[in-house]
C-alpha cells in the first residue's frame, strides 16, 4: 500500500486540479455557443419534456411548444393575438350550417422532406386521424381530435364520442373542403389547433406503419414520434434531433420556408422543472429564456434588466363547489354568501403580476362572449353573513381542498391564494376545513371525482370561443360541480349550435349571465403569464394563447 | 460454495415475489391514477374511466397482478406512464447518469477524505484538526439539496464558473455509447464532450460526496488515532524504520481496513442524496425520474425501481457473504 506516500498524494491532487481547469477551458469554449456568443443558437427552457414530436398524438402545452415551431395549422392565431387568421389555408368559410368548411390552400409551400403541401395532403391528414384505430382512440393519444371532431371511422370503445367528421375532399389542387356532420362551437377554432396541423403525406405513411400500445399499464407512443426523422411539418424550422438523455430538443431553420424565415439558424428546447432552476439558469447565462416565470420573479428579473414580457389574460382562476359532496351549497344564498364573502381584488392585488384582473365569469374579458351585464358578487362581509343567515346556515362547516408543489399560469401561488380565501371565508363565519392535496394525480383525481366541497381549478384557453371555456364545466351534468340544471345546460348547449359568428358571441352572453344568476363558483381570477428573457434577446409576440413563434426571436 | 450460491440465488425467488405482492398492493391502495396525470385538468370522469379500461386498470387486483407477475417474469417492466417508453429504457438513460455522478462524488469523497482524516489525526489538537473535525461535522449536517443550492447560487449563477443544469452543454453532439457522457467521450476521442460532462459533474458530485466526505474523514481520523497508538506502530518507529515506510505501511494500511468498508455502504446510500442533488442541478439521472415518477403516480417505473434495487441488494449482500467466506474460513456457511 504505496499509494498514500507524499508523492502520490501530490499526483492525484494535481491530476484533480488539472482536470478541473481542464474543464473550466472546456466550459469556456462551450460557451461561445451556448450563451449566443455567435447568436445562432437560440436556448429556451421549459417545464417538461414534450410527450411526443407528433402534435397529433399529445394534449400538453410542452409537447406543442416545440412542435408550433415545425408544424402549421390550416389556421392560426395572429401573432401576440387571439383573432383567427389564415395559417396554411389564406382563406376559409362555411355554409350557412356550418358543416361544410372550404379552404383555399396557400401556394408554394413545401414539407421539411421535401413533399409539396396541397389539398390532397390536407385531406391525407384528417383521413388519417379519421382511421385510426385501436390505441390511438384512447384519449390520452387522440385527445384533441375527440374533442373536435369526436370519434372516430370504427369507434372501437361504445364510450367514445359519436364522430363529427363526415369527410375531406380536394376539390383541385388548392382548395379542400371538409365536411362534419353538425355544427360545432369548436369550429373554426379547431382548425387552428397544434393536434390538427398538417404533415407530409410520405411521413403520414411510415407513421400508418407504426401502432401506439396499451400495454403494461401505460400507452407506448409508436416509435416515429420519439426520434426525429420522420415528422415533417411545414414551420418555420425543422426538428432535427431530440436528445432524451440530456432533455433536449434541436430544431433547425428551414431554408424553404414560404414566409418569413426564421432569424436565428437554431433553436434548442431545453427541460429544468424547477422554476427557480429556470430563473437561475437565465441567470447563469446558460439559457436564452424561459416559460412559467413565477410572478415574485417577475419585478427581480426586470430590476436586472432581463426582458420579461407578460401575456394578455387568457385563462380563469375559480373556487369549484361541489352541491352533491356538501349539502348545503344547493341553496343559492349559501353560493352566493361564498362568493360576496372573497375578496378577488385582494388576490389580485397581493398574488397575481400586474396585468391580473378579478373575474366576474367563467372566461376572462379576452374572450367573445364575455358580458358585462352578468350578476356580481362584490366583496361584502356581512352580506355574506347576512345570507347564510337567510339560508339558515349560520354555522356552515366546509371542506376546502388545495393542491400543493404545483403552480399554473391562472394559479401562481396555490397555497397563498388558499390562505387567504379560507381567512376571508372565516371572517364571513364559515368553519373551512383545509386539505391539502399533491396536484397529480391526487387533487386533479378528488376534484374530478366531486370528493371536495370546495376547491380551487382554473383553465387556459385553446381558441377564442366561448364554449372552449363555459361549455368545458356547464355543458352537462358533472361530479366536479355535482348538480344538475336544465336552464345553465341548455344555455351554455343553445349558444354552441348558433353558426352565425355574432349570434354566437351574442348567446355565451346569455349563458354567462344564466351561470353567474345559479353561480356555481366563485370565478375569481385571470392572471397574465409572464415570460423571460436574456438581456440580448429580442423576444417574440407573446402569446395571450401561449403560441409563441420562435421564428420571430433575433440577438441584439 | 456451489450450494450456497444455488441456495442463495433460489432464496432469490419468494424475496422478490413476496416484494412485488407488498408493492402491488401497496400501489393499489394510492389514491390516484395514471390517467389524470396524463390529462391534467382537462380529464373528465368519462375520460378517466376510458383510459382506465383501455390500461386494464379497471379490472379486478388479482387479474391485475397476474398480468404485472407474467410480464415481470418476462423481465418486462412495463411502460412509463408519464413518456410512454419502457422502464428499461427510461432506466438505461438515466442510470448511467446517475452512476456516473456517485462513481464522480465517491472519488471526491476518498481523495480528500483520507488524506484530510490521516493528516487531521496525525496533528491531533492543531488547527488542520480542528477543522476537520468541525466541517465534517457541518458536512453531516447540513442538507445535501441546501449545500447543492448553495454551491450553486454561487459558483453557477454568480461566478459563472460552473454550468447550472444538465449532463451536458447546449449542442453538445456527443456520440453515446454506453450512456456514461465521461467515457463515453474517452472512448470516441470526443474529449471536449468528455471534459464538458466533467464540468457538469463537478458541482452536484461535491454536493453528493459532503456525506460521504465527512464519514471518511471522520472514520479515518478515529481509526488512525487507533493505529497510532498500537504497539507494533510503537515497536516500528523505535526500531527506527523510516517515517514514510511507517506511516504508508503500517499505520495506514491496517487503519484504512474500516474506512473501505464504510466507503462500500456509503456508495449504496448515495443514492438518496442524488434524487435531492439531481433535482436540485436538472441532472437527467435516476434520481431526479423517480421524484418525478412520484409525483405522476408512474406505478411502472416505482415497481421496476424498487425491484432492481431490491435485486441489486440481494446480489450485493450475496456477494459480500461470498467474499467473507472466501476471505475468513471461520464465517464459510456450510
Amino acid at each position: 500500500m504505496r499509494i498514500f506516500k507524499s508523492g502520490a498524494v501530490r499526483a492525484i491532487t494535481a491530476a484533480v486540479a488539472v482536470g478541473l481547469i481542464a474543464t473550466g477551458c472546456a466550459s469556456e469554449r462551450g460557451k461561445d455557443g451556448d450563451k449566443g456568443g455567435d447568436k445562432d443558437t437560440f436556448v429556451f427552457a421549459g417545464a417538461g419534456d414534450p410527450g411526443s414530436l407528433d402534435p397529433a398524438l399529445a394534449s400538453d402545452g410542452e409537447t406543442f411548444r416545440v412542435t408550433r415551431q415545425a408544424f402549421e395549422a390550416l389556421l392560426e392565431h395572429e401573432s401576440g393575438g387571439s383573432k383567427l387568421v389564415g395559417g396554411l389555408a389564406e382563406k376559409w368559410s362555411s355554409d350557412p350550417a356550418g358543416k361544410v368548411w372550404t379552404f383555399n390552400l396557400r401556394k408554394g409551400v413545401k414539407f421539411h422532406d421535401g413533399e409539396a403541401f396541397n389539398a390532397a395532403a390536407v385531406c391525407a391528414n384528417y383521413d388519417h386521424w379519421f382511421n385510426w384505430k385501436g390505441t390511438y382512440q384512447s384519449s390520452a393519444v387522440s385527445y384533441y381530435w375527440q374533442t373536435i371532431m369526436g370519434g372516430f371511422a370504427k369507434n372501437e370503445d361504445k364510450e367514445a364520442p359519436k364522430p363529427n367528421y363526415k369527410s375531406c375532399t380536394a376539390k383541385d389542387e388548392n382548395t379542400a373542403v371538409i365536411e362534419v356532420n353538425e355544427p360545432s362551437a369548436n369550429l373554426p377554432g379547431g382548425f387552428s389547433l397544434q393536434a390538427l396541423a398538417i404533415h407530409s403525406p410520405k411521413a403520414l405513411k411510415e407513421y400508418a406503419k407504426q401502432d401506439a400500445t396499451a400495454k403494461g399499464d401505460a400507452i407506448t407512443y409508436p416509435k416515429y414520434s420519439q426520434e426525429a426523422g420522420t415528422v415533417a411539418g411545414t414551420g418555420p424550422y425543422k426538428i432535427t434531433k431530440w436528445n432524451k438523455g440530456n432533455k433536449e430538443v434541436t430544431l433547425e431553420r428551414f431554408d424553404d420556408y414560404w414566409g418569413e424565415k426564421a432569424k436565428v439558424k437554431n433553436l434548442v428546447f431545453r427541460t429544468i422543472d424547477t422554476e427557480a432552476g429556470r430563473r437561475q439558469a437565465l441567470q447563469a447565462g446558460d439559457i436564452d429564456g424561459y416559460d412559467l416565470v413565477a410572478p415574485a420573479d417577475v419585478k427581480t428579473l426586470e430590476k436586472e434588466g432581463y426582458e420579461v414580457p407578460t401575456r394578455d389574460v387568457f385563462n380563469i382562476f375559480y373556487v369549484g363547489m361541489t352541491q352533491s359532496k356538501n349539502p348545503a351549497l344547493k341553496k343559492l344564498e349559501v353560493r352566493q354568501a361564498i362568493s360576496h364573502a372573497i375578496d378577488r381584488e385582494g388576490i389580485v392585488k397581493t398574488q397575481l403580476p400586474e396585468g391580473g384582473k378579478a373575474a366576474t365569469q367563467f372566461m376572462p374579458d379576452t374572450v367573445a362572449g364575455f358580458s358585462d351585464k352578468v350578476k356580481t358578487y362584490p366583496f361584502d362581509t356581512n352580506k355574506a353573513k347576512e345570507l347564510l343567515k337567510k339560508a339558515g346556515e349560520e354555522k356552515l362547516k366546509i371542506e376546502f381542498c388545495y393542491p400543493t408543489e404545483v403552480t399554473r399560469p391562472y394559479m401562481p401561488a396555490p397555497q397563498d391564494m388558499f390562505e387567504r380565501m379560507k381567512a376571508d371565508l372565516e371572517k364571513a363565519g364559515i368553519t373551512v376545513v383545509p386539505k391539502a392535496m399533491k396536484w397529480a394525480p391526487d387533487y386533479l383525481d378528488a376534484t374530478e371525482a366531486g370528493s371536495c366541497a370546495l376547491h380551487m381549478l382554473g383553465w387556459t384557453g385553446d381558441f377564442n370561443d366561448g364554449y372552449n371555456f363555459i361549455g368545458t364545466w356547464f355543458a352537462g351534468p358533472d361530479k366536479q360541480w355535482g348538480f344538475d340544471d336544465k336552464k345553465v345546460f341548455d344555455s351554455v348547449n343553445a349558444a354552441s349550435k348558433v353558426t352565425d359568428p355574432a349570434g354566437r358571441v351574442e348567446a355565451y352572453k346569455k349563458a354567462n349571465e344564466t351561470i353567474m344568476e345559479y353561480v356555481p363558483g366563485v370565478p375569481i381570477s385571470a392572471s397574465p403569464p409572464a415570460i423571460a428573457f436574456a438581456k440580448n434577446v429580442n423576444p417574440p409576440k407573446v402569446s395571450p394563447l401561449t403560441q409563441e413563434n420562435f421564428a420571430e426571436v433575433s440577438f441584439k | 460454495m456451489l450450494r450456497l450460491v444455488v441456495r442463495r440465488l433460489l432464496q432469490l425467488i419468494p424475496t422478490l415475489l413476496g416484494l412485488s405482492v407488498l408493492l402491488f398492493l401497496w400501489l393499489n391502495r394510492l389514491p390516484g391514477g395514471p390517467a389524470s396525470a396524463i390529462l391534467g385538468e382537462r380529464a373528465t370522469e368519462a375520460e378517466v374511466a376510458r383510459i382506465n379500461r383501455a390500461l386494464g386498470l379497471d379490472q379486478p387486483v388479482y387479474v391485475q397482478y397476474w398480468r404485472f407477475l407474467k410480464r415481470i417474469f418476462e423481465l418486462d417492466l412495463g411502460t412509463s406512464t408519464q413518456t410512454g417508453q419502457p422502464v428499461w429504457d427510461e432506466f438505461a438513460t438515466r442510470f448511467p447518469a446517475t452512476v456516473e455522478l456517485s462513481i464522480v462524488a465517491i472519488l471526491i469523497a476518498i481523495v480528500v477524505g483520507i488524506p484530510m482524516g490521516y493528516l487531521a489525526a496525525k496533528r491531533r489538537g492543531g488547527w488542520l484538526d480542528v477543522g476537520a473535525v468541525s466541517g465534517s461535522l457541518i458536512g453531516i449536517c447540513i442538507p445535501v439539496f441546501f449545500l447543492a443550492l448553495i454551491l450553486k447560487g454561487i459558483f453557477a449563477v454568480q461566478l459563472q464558473m460552473f454550468p447550472s443544469y444538465g449532463r451536458l452543454d447546449t449542442g453538445m453532439d456527443a456520440t453515446d455509447i454506453t450512456g456514461f457522457a465521461v467515457l463515453d467521450g474517452l472512448l470516441t476521442g470526443e474529449l471536449d464532450a468528455s471534459l464538458d460532462a466533467m464540468h457538469h459533474l463537478i458541482l452536484p458530485a461535491i454536493a453528493l460526496s459532503s456525506i460521504p466526505l465527512a464519514v471518511i474523514v471522520r472514520m479515518t481520523r478515529a481509526s488512525v488515532l487507533e493505529v497510532l497508538g498500537e504497539d507494533y506502530v510503537r515497536t516500528a518507529e523505535s526500531k527506527g524504520l523510516d517515517k514514510r515506510v511507517v506511516r504508508g505501511r503500517h499505520v495506514l494500511r491496517n487503519a484504512l481496513l474500516p474506512v473501505v468498508t464504510a466507503v462500500g455502504l456509503l456508495t449504496g446510500s448515495l443514492l438518496s442524496g442524488a434524487v435531492l442533488t439531481e433535482s436540485v442541478f436538472s441532472f437527467n439521472g435516476i434520481g431526479n425520474f423517480i421524484r418525478t415518477s412520484i409525483d405522476a403516480r408512474d406505478y411502472p417505473v416505482l415497481v421496476g425501481f424498487i425491484l432492481f434495487i431490491a435485486m441489486v441488494y440481494v446480489l450485493i449482500n450475496l456477494l459480500v457473504d461470498l467474499a467473507y467466506s472466501l476471505i475468513d474460513p471461520r464465517v464459510r456457511v456450510h
